[in-house]
């Protein structure tokens, strides 16, 4: 009872405070790189109009990060070239550089800047791309971004993520004075946002498919709840706060529905809530636990994990209702399913010699370990689906890591500040 | 890095101690009060920040409110009351053998009792997926709470809340530290 009135104390005088600086300090390294990484070069822009963030910096890192270029140092760089016709090929054929991006920012007419820049490629001489970007003077570093996702789309094919975002929960302290808040930062962990702190535990952050609402389970009133909150205009809305758990929500692909573990009428089960009306449909009816939906991507589908067998397991079942197909039959412990962004995938937790993140595929019924920790968990794709985003703990130490589908390349984001206890990346 | 986590953590309960101040053209504002939960009448636990506006609010009545008049047994250290937290095996929410007099002690004084409420916490160990263990130490305090039933305990006294892997009672990451924080605590409101 104690314990909960300092709680309570704590939170009256941060309310009064108001801290807005993210104190969960997010950086990220590549612990395994892949073979076969593109050489580019990042030359510097001239940007003598513009003194915010070194765009050319931002754009080399993320395209290291990706783990598919090896971007030049700037000290090695034969030439710095800003406007398009001082670019001298031959320097750059004999350095081995085939891409090359030059850039520079100007002032506009409006007050604010663009960011213009050019691949070309240096080998046959010929210019790939030349964009214009306007940008606000704080919009520097998510300007970066798009450009590497721009240059990035160019020269893999692949659509890039370097503008999207992560969602994650952190908490601080112990005891008395614990506090866990929802904070939402670039990708390179950079711009950190909090999106809600409280004294009580925040959980299960899921992204509205056009990523302008996130839909979240919180304590603050004792019991839990789900929210669902606007991320621009910081309004929220209770969405459910039945008697026992409002647990796990996920939206449905089309952004119309939120499918959520309640406990109102006896055991965990599936529950599907229409957004706009409000009305609820149950799902699942067994006496076992049911929890974790998540929505294939064409909405046809859910993946849950159950103990229906004793064990949890993962199963399928449709919107529509249903027997449940089950899914998952190695291991003992198979839980938080998610479907990747082309649907042909499930990334989950497998536990058997600690808990790992497994990635099922859904044609041949394979399982694939992808992680290496004691205790992984919260699996979540990248937009691209080249990427799982999860939580490794390893004698205490929490670690936002990304690992790539094929196992081979691994990032950690490191979180600085207590342990992380939930992510989710943004469409 | 574990120096700089510690200080970061001194930093960070430091800047909540002091209540620092801010910058930055944010809204935070006070949720509504919620009635509390616990009976302790605090405010909402919860502010939303940099992206947030609005009130937190609208809680519910939350556990119970009985007890007065009620309960010198229940403060003191000596009773068999005293003792309210029932431990499980991993990934179970059966109740063992050795427990079952614990729950029985309180099951007897709630019977004995109509008005006293009490609240049942389910939680589990930090292993697993947390929403999981969300249900699952759900079914512990259910489980408790059925015992309960069955020796004459209304279920309007018993209120069952879970939070998982959320709240550890001991924070170590071990088999020692997981077997205590795989468990259900018996609480009275106001004791």
């Amino acid at each position: 009872m104690c314990r909960r009135m300092i709680n309570a104390f704590i939170v009256c005088l941060l309310g009064c405070s108001g801290i807005q600086s993210a104190l969960a300090e997010l950086t990220v390294d590549i612990t395994k790189g892949t073979q076969g990484a593109l050489p580019i070069a990042i030359v510097p822009f001239g940007q003598a109009a513009y003194r915010g963030e070194n765009l050319a910096a931002i754009v080399s890192e993320d395209l290291q990060k990706s783990g598919r270029f090896t971007p030049m140092a700037e000290g090695q760089m034969p030439e710095r070239p800003v406007p398009p016709g001082q670019v001298n090929y031959t320097a750059w054929q004999s350095s081995g550089q085939e891409n090359v991006v030059i850039g520079r920012v100007v002032q506009n007419d409006a007050g604010g800047y663009e960011a213009e820049f050019v691949l070309f490629d240096a080998i046959r001489g010929t210019q790939l791309l030349s964009e214009r970007i306007p940008f606000k003077a704080q919009e520097g570093r998510h300007t970066a971004h798009r450009i590497a996702d721009i240059i990035y789309k160019q020269l893999t094919g692949d659509r890039g993520i370097f503008n999207t975002r992560v969602a994650f929960v952190s908490a601080t302290g112990a005891g008395k004075s614990r506090e866990y808040r929802l904070e939402i930062a670039d990708t390179d962990g950079q711009d950190a946002k909090t999106v809600i702190t409280s004294s009580e535990p925040i959980m299960s952050p899921s992204w509205s498919p056009d990523g302008k609402r996130i839909a979240y389970v919180s304590f603050e009133d004792g019991p839990s709840a789900i929210f669902i909150q606007n991320l621009a205009t910081g309004e929220r809305q209770k969405v459910s706060d039945a008697a026992g758990i409002n647990g796990a929500p996920a939206w449905s692909p089309d952004g119309t529905e939120l499918a959520m573990t309640l406990s109102k009428d006896g055991s965990p089960d599936i529950y599907l809530l229409d957004v706009a009306t409000k009305s609820l449909h149950r799902l699942t009816r067994d006496n076992s636990i049911e929890t974790e939906p998540n929505w294939s991507p064409d909405g046809r589908r859910l993946v849950f994990t159950s103990d229906r067998g004793g064990k949890p397991q993962l199963y399928l079942v449709s919107p529509n209702g249903g027997e449940p197909e089950r899914l998952t039959f190695e291991g003992e412990y198979n839980a938080r399913g998610v479907f990747s962004p082309d649907g042909r995938s499930i990334a989950m937790v497998h536990g058997g010699n600690g808990y790992r993140i497994a990635l099922m595929d859904l044609g041949s019924r394979n399982l694939k370990v992808l992680s290496r920790g004691r205790q992984d968990e919260s699996p979540g794709f990248s937009p691209d689906g080249k990427w799982v985003l999860y939580i490794s703990r390893d004698g205490g130490s929490d670690q936002l890591s990304a690992v790539s589908v094929d196992g081979k390349t691994r990032q950690a984001l490191d979180v600085r500040a207590g342990s992380v206890r939930g992510a989710a990346w943004s469409p | 890095m574990k120096l700089i986590k510690s200080l970061l953590t001194l930093l960070v309960l430091s800047l909540v101690l002091n209540g620092c101040s801010s910058k930055g053209g944010v809204t935070e504002e006070e949720g509504e009060g919620a009635n509390d939960a616990y009976g302790s009448g605090r405010k909402s636990g919860a502010k939303v920040g940099k992206y947030g506006r609005g009130g937190a609010g609208g809680g519910r009545g939350g556990y119970g409110s009985g007890g007065a008049g009620l309960g010198g047994e229940l403060d003191d250290p000596s009773s068999p009351l005293a003792k309210r937290v029932i431990y499980f095996m991993y990934n179970s929410d059966e109740v063992m053998p050795e427990y079952k007099s614990v729950i029985s002690t309180h099951a007897n004084y709630l019977a004995a009792h109509p008005d006293q409420t009490a609240t049942l916490e389910g939680h589990a160990d930090e292993r697993g997926s947390s929403e999981y263990n969300i249900a699952l130490s759900e079914q512990r305090a259910k489980s408790v709470a059925r015992m309960m039933n069955l020796q004459g305990v209304s279920d309007s006294q018993v209120q069952v809340v879970s939070f998982g892997e959320e709240k550890p009672s001991v924070s170590g990451h071990d088999e020692s530290a997981w077997q205590q924080n795989r468990r259900v605590e018996i609480s009275y409101p106001g004791h």
